[in-house]
């Protein structure tokens, strides 16, 4: 019994070092300045703009990702061809590559000196330093959360209610809409909620293409680090306590899902 | 011809499912292809512009090789701590009860949700140079092992918790019926049916460790030869325009990526066999 106290003790006492203490402390020294002064700070026309750039980044990568994340685990579930398991690999490896070594690959390809960059400056199109190449490292990033919920669900629910439905005559796709799609919404929903939450905190890649631009090409993360370098730390605090409410809200959805699900 | 569709109906459904067999296969490889493998290309390709030479004198620049031997460095310890609190953690959550369980246990995704930039400020609030606790970590080791060690921890966690969930009970009860202790039964029976779960975990956190930015970019203070991890280097080469040390040293942690999801991949494979 003593060990299992002591057990218990240590597991928590470590979380509670590590995570619970540290994210209670900056809700603390945030409103410790007072409500007005946090208010003021996430409200300047910089700090809404940011606000409204991270939302542009969720409503791009996030709609991308969960089409291809459904397309690309039917493929790898329902489907044998060659190079599926490389295709699989290569999924993984977006979780594994650091992501400022994804911001110096979209720089290196859609840049002023990458393989593209030429041409895109010719038809006047600019990517890097722009919310476009933004938007690409936050696809990068959070591309295998809907593919990895949503395939070992669709292996799960087999494919007997998909032939029953072809055999009474659905077209391929009524069958998806109306039987597979129905099947898998909660490996997509969950999927789409870990996607956002990654696009949401994006940092490393976003600030190798962004430019950091404030005003322009600054998103929240970003933010928290510029207000922190010029030693606002009310600034940096709060735009950290509207990114930590998001966070919560995201780990509040992920359990009424798992609730869901059962 | 119903009779007919019904039997060729599984093949049927195969060929003719949104659109034929190549149409989902080849739209998932073109995406890939674009948003992922033609940027790492870039990478590649760029880290030989200048040729061999060029490359090797980058990696083994003596502020590379610093950046890359703290960062590997760092990334066992994480691991190696993780290896041990995760399985604490997760054996907690499984089997033991307490009041507040359910709130712990979603508190394990917290550093998933949480953007690291944010992870790197609340750490450096607590244990900062205005720590209300009198410890200051910022711009040392100990620091940036501190930011790693709450970013990664989810890995072993989630790994191991179902694999526990499910195990059977009566293995241990049997060793303890016939005499073997706590300690015993927990090293021979329960730790080597968790091994592959902690090992793919382990192997998860590390490959995450190597690459992590955000949190530790705050916390290291960018210090060559002390502080620098290998992703801050790679950031401060690009600032500096160094495109091909930036590229060369990227090449290095990818390859090591590389080898870490064939790995994992082969020990859940290897997993997957053994529970089948």
């Amino acid at each position: 019994m003593r060990a299992r106290y002591a057990l218990r003790f240590a597991a928590l006492g470590y979380l509670a070092l590590l995570l619970a203490l540290p994210v209670a402390v900056v809700f603390v020294r945030t409103f410790g300045d007072g409500l007005g002064a946090v208010w003021s700070s996430i409200t300047t026309p910089e700090a809404l703009h940011a606000f409204w750039l991270t939302c542009v980044m969720v409503l791009f990568a996030v709609p991308a990702n969960t089409v291809f994340g459904v397309i690309c685990a039917l493929a790898l579930v329902r489907y044998e061809f060659r190079g599926k398991s490389a295709l699989n690999a290569c999924i993984d490896l977006a979780f594994a590559v650091s992501p400022v070594v994804i911001g110096l690959s979209l720089l290196l390809v859609y840049g002023r000196l990458g393989w593209f960059g030429d041409w895109l400056t010719d038809a006047g199109i600019r990517v890097i330093f722009a919310p476009p190449g933004m938007v690409l490292a936050c696809i990068f990033v959070s591309l295998p959360f809907v593919v990895r919920e949503v395939a070992p669900v669709l292996r799960e629910i087999g494919t007997d209610q998909e032939q029953a439905a072809s055999t009474l005559g659905a077209s391929p796709w009524q069958t998806f809409w109306r039987v597979t799609l129905p099947a898998i919404r909660w490996g997509v929903a969950y999927g789409v909620v870990l996607t956002t939450a990654r696009v949401l905190g994006e940092f490393g890649a976003i600030s190798v293409v962004s430019g950091k631009l404030s005003g322009r090409t600054e998103t929240l993360t970003l933010r928290v680090e510029e207000r922190f370098q010029t030693f606002d730390l009310t600034g940096a605090y709060a735009a950290s306590v509207v990114l930590a409410v998001m966070a919560l809200a995201t780990l509040l959805a992920m359990n009424l899902m798992k609730r869901g699900e059962t | 011809m119903r009779a007919e569709a019904a039997v060729a109906a599984p093949r049927a459904l195969l060929r003719s499912s949104l659109g034929g067999r190549w149409l989902g296969p080849g739209v998932a490889t073109l995406y890939l292809s674009i948003i992922v493998l033609l940027p790492l290309a870039a990478v590649v390709t760029r880290s030989f512009d200048r040729g061999l030479g060029a490359f090797w004198r980058a990696v083994t620049s003596p502020q590379a090789v610093a950046a890359l031997e703290l960062t590997l460095l760092l990334s066992v310890a994480v691991v190696a701590i993780n290896a041990v609190t995760g399985t604490l953690i997760a054996w907690v959550l499984v089997r033991d009860e307490f009041r507040g369980k359910g709130v712990v246990n979603s508190l394990i995704d917290l550093p998933f949700a949480l953007p690291t930039i944010v992870a790197g400020l609340t750490l450096l609030a607590l244990y900062g140079p205005k720590s209300p606790l009198g410890v200051n970590v910022a711009y040392t080791r100990i620091g940036l092992l501190l930011a790693l060690l709450f970013v990664t921890l989810p890995f072993v966690v989630r790994a191991v918790q179902p694999v526990l969930l499910e195990l059977d009970r009566e293995m241990e009860e049997a060793a303890a019926s016939l005499g073997a202790g706590d300690p015993t039964i927990f090293r021979r029976i329960v730790l080597p049916n968790l091994l592959p779960a902690i090992l793919s975990g382990v192997a998860l956190g590390f490959a995450r460790s190597l690459g992590e930015f955000g949190s530790v970019v705050l916390i290291s203070g960018n210090i060559p030869f002390k502080t620098e991890v290998a992703s801050v280097f790679v950031f401060g080469q690009v600032e500096s325009n160094n495109v091909v040390s930036a590229a060369a040293v990227s090449v290095v942690l990818l390859v090591v990526s590389l080898v870490l999801v064939a790995g994992v991949t082969a020990v859940s494979r290897r997993g997957e066999r053994r529970a089948g």
